[in-house]
């Protein structure tokens, strides 16, 4: 996957272990967002056209284009909506998340 | 090769041995010879540096920091009003550990206006996390800036160095300076090569990242660790120095005429030489005094101290500067070093040379005459003032 | 070769950040970092951008990143582009500010790098005040806002000064590359974003990017409210090259203002008076580009 993947990672056990400077290696995620979406996109993957507009307007970056269907990474998504606006044929839903 | 220059065209030189890779430095007075003989150098081919010609002292900082994070070595200068312009950027740079080096001439700050020489600037950034030494003469300036390079690139150090020149009386005054070779200063001081802090493209870092309340105060700490275990890394690279260019600094202070001291004026900078005179002349009067010359303030030198001024019985601190509302700063610092000994020598406040005022033999002598005496004295004094107080 | 949603990379370079959903800005910084690739070094100064991505211990940029002081966007991004050059190393360097880093503190230091032409992108990421701060009113405010420093009440309509004119403050340097943008427009943006990579010299690029919480309005409308600003004509996409100005899109009719004004709720106390004044700030400056920059 192309896309960034949430890394197990344990805090440094004494002052020493820290960065040196104020630094972080990049591509370094060890939490997800998905607790803050109320809705989440679902792709009517019969009615997509795979345009990958949604690919491109996705705020988040969390549809991958890949493969033969468009796959969203519900880790990193927020449920802003912005590709179900922007799906031309209409084939994205946000869906209330269950609690 | 000796030539005869002056402390700016010293700088200059120092920092032309030391082959950084960029110079971003904005003209101030009394730093402008620095920058303009380094573009001198750039042109004619004998310093091969990329010269930006920064737009402010905050940008000048700030495009320093922006090559240091790449891990290559970095220069600017600056003085007074610029050096608070570019003030948010100290910390910035000494928390990322860039190995900046920064020569600042010491100069009033406003207001009134005045460019001559005094230490209001820089101790107003003691705080920053940058180490700071203080240098006598020209000789001195050029070989800190060797020096600073290889205490601030020290895998045990990666901090900013601010190499301290008095304005004026230091850094526009003329002495004669052996500037050594570049293969002796190539042979002491390696090309830069960092890897912790720095951005590379084989291995992609996030820099000045921000730390919450939850982890903020562990890097803080980590930064004050490495800073003082500075202490020992400064005292090599005196040493070593030392042993390449036959000059040594003696590390985070040096002393004259110390040993069998009953009174000793503690100094900062170029009062130190016309210290080291008027001792001269008060030892042939057999006065017995000596001159304890503090190098750097930060780390901060409490150790050296309490062990030099341990047999006697008054010290005078010299500041050109005050801390409105209290006192001369290196007196505070000097007098809390003081605090942990069981019988600390009374402690005296000299405080001149503010706007660029000279402090003459005689004010140092009236200063050392003040120490010696019998009376109870006040514990902070103006030397050189024109009218009634 | 124009970049599309088909032949942009799919390697997300700048991804897991905490930026509002349906951020504009966010979009802009992605796509850019899409086009520039991973060999990238970018700098950002304080603004919404760094705030999500640099939170010890998460990092959202796979590339080489740092934080600037405030200010200083234009003066990192050039040492950064300097010590590269020293030592030798071929990549790109970027710098990706908010409105306030750009025309108000920013400003100085944009100002030298493009006096030096130092090779550097910059992207002006515009969402038109000073959003991380909580909302506040910034040089690229334009008349009429209601922002938490610009109260919309009995006497005030809100912010009472125009948008400054960033895009012609730049090319009045003879910047090597300018452009102006909007995330409703991403086809374009991303071409902006190649010829800035492609630019031996300073560029500029001025992306219009709503913001969902700072604006009031729905997080899905975002890309919708960026096409309604430049088709509206309160927003333009031009170029300065060669030292020519191009208007890139000249709508023959403009769509509706009040219809963008409406959905936000930073305009909902516009009266029809203010709305007027809007649309003749508007009429004036097209009236000048349509004669010049055509």
């Amino acid at each position: 996957m192309s896309r960034p993947k949430v890394k197990s990672w344990d805090e440094p056990k004494n002052v020493d272990a820290y960065p040196v400077g104020a630094t972080c290696d990049s591509d370094h995620l060890v939490s997800i967002n998905a607790g803050w979406r109320s809705v989440r996109p679902v792709i009517d993957q019969e009615k997509c056209i795979m345009c990958l507009r949604c690919f491109l307007v996705c705020p988040d970056g969390v549809i991958d284009k890949a493969g033969d269907q468009l796959v969203i990474d519900y880790d990193y998504c927020k449920g802003c909506g912005v590709c179900a606006h922007e799906c031309r044929p209409k084939c994205i839903e946000m869906v209330k998340e269950d609690k | 090769m000796k030539k005869f220059i002056c402390g700016n065209d010293a700088v200059a030189e120092g920092v032309r041995l030391s082959k950084p890779h960029v110079i971003s430095a904005y003209p101030i007075t009394p730093q402008t010879i620095a920058v303009e003989r380094l573009s001198e150098m750039v042109e004619d081919g004998s310093l091969k540096a990329e010269y930006m010609h920064v737009e402010s002292e905050h940008s000048a900082l700030a495009a320093a920091m922006g090559v240091s994070s790449v891990g290559a070595r970095a220069f600017t200068a600056t003085s007074s009003q610029g050096l608070l312009y570019m003030a948010e950027c100290l910390p910035y740079a000494s928390g990322a550990r860039m190995p900046i080096v920064m020569m600042n001439a010491n100069r009033a700050l406003a207001t009134p206006w005045n460019i001559y020489g005094d230490q209001m600037d820089s101790m107003f950034l003691l705080n920053s996390g940058w180490i700071q030494v203080y240098v006598e003469d020209a000789q001195e300036a050029l070989d800190m800036m060797i020096q600073a390079y290889k205490i601030a690139e020290h895998d045990e150090v990666l901090a900013p160095v601010m190499v301290n020149l008095d304005g004026f009386v230091l850094t526009h005054t003329y002495e004669l300076v052996d500037i050594p070779t570049h293969e002796s200063v190539d042979a002491f001081l390696p090309p830069i090569n960092m890897t912790k802090q720095v951005m590379r493209v084989e291995d992609p870092k996030s820099l000045c990242i921000s730390a919450g309340n939850d982890f903020n105060f562990e890097f803080k700490i980590k930064q004050e660790k490495d800073l003082q275990a500075s202490r020992k890394i400064i005292n090599e690279v005196d040493k070593e120095f030392g042993e390449a260019f036959g000059r040594f600094y003696n590390g985070l202070i040096d002393t004259y005429m110390c040993d069998d001291a009953e009174v000793i004026l503690v100094t900062t900078g170029s009062v130190t030489g016309t210290a080291r005179i008027v001792v001269d002349k008060l030892r042939a009067e057999n006065k017995k005094v000596g001159v304890l010359k503090l190098r750097y303030l930060r780390p901060f030198p409490s150790d050296e101290i309490r062990d030099v001024v341990k047999s006697c019985s008054r010290i005078g601190v010299v500041d050109k500067n005050i801390s409105f509302g209290y006192e001369g700063t290196i007196y505070t610092n000097v007098n809390s070093s003081l605090l942990s000994m069981e019988k600390a020598p009374e402690s005296i406040n000299f405080i001149g040379g503010l706007g660029g005022r000279d402090i003459t033999k005689n004010d140092l002598e009236d200063a050392f005459n003040k120490l010696l005496s019998q009376e109870s004295i006040e514990k902070v004094h103006y030397m050189n003032v024109r009218c009634e107080l | 070769m124009k970049h599309n949603a088909k032949n942009i990379t799919n390697e997300e370079f700048f991804y897991g950040h905490k930026a509002c959903g349906g951020c504009g800005e966010s979009l802009a910084v992605r796509l850019a970092m899409k086009v520039l690739g991973e060999r990238t070094f970018a700098a950002l100064p304080a603004g919404c951008m760094s705030a999500v991505s640099f939170i010890y211990p998460n990092m959202a940029f796979t590339n080489n990143a740092i934080i600037t002081p405030f200010a200083s966007t234009g003066a990192v991004a050039s040492g950064i582009a300097a010590g590269l050059k020293a030592l030798g190393i071929d990549a790109p360097t970027v710098g990706f500010a908010g409105d306030g880093g750009t025309a108000d503190i920013g400003l100085q230091a944009l100002s030298g790098a493009i006096d030096r032409n130092d090779d550097i992108i910059y992207i002006c990421n515009d969402n038109e005040a000073y959003m991380n701060t909580g909302i506040q009113k910034s040089g690229l405010t334009p008349y009429g806002t209601k922002t938490t420093t610009s109260p919309a009440g009995k006497n005030l309509p809100g912010s009472i000064t125009m948008k400054k004119n960033m895009f012609e403050i730049v090319a009045a340097h003879d910047i090597a590359y300018a452009a102006t943008a909007s995330v409703g427009y991403l086809e374009d943006f991303m071409a902006k974003v190649q010829k800035a990579k492609d630019t031996k010299g300073t560029s500029y690029i001025h992306v219009f990017a709503p913001c969902p919480t700072g604006w009031g309005h729905e997080s899905n409308v975002t890309i919708d409210l960026a096409k309604q600003a430049v088709d509206s004509g309160l927003w333009y996409l031009a170029e300065y090259e060669n030292g020519e100005f191009k208007l890139n899109r000249n709508p023959k009719e403009f769509a509706s203002v009040e219809d963008y004004l409406k959905v936000q709720s930073r305009f909902k106390h516009l009266k029809e008076h203010d709305i007027e004044i809007i649309k003749a700030h508007r009429d004036k400056k097209w009236e000048k580009m349509r004669k010049y920059w055509l």
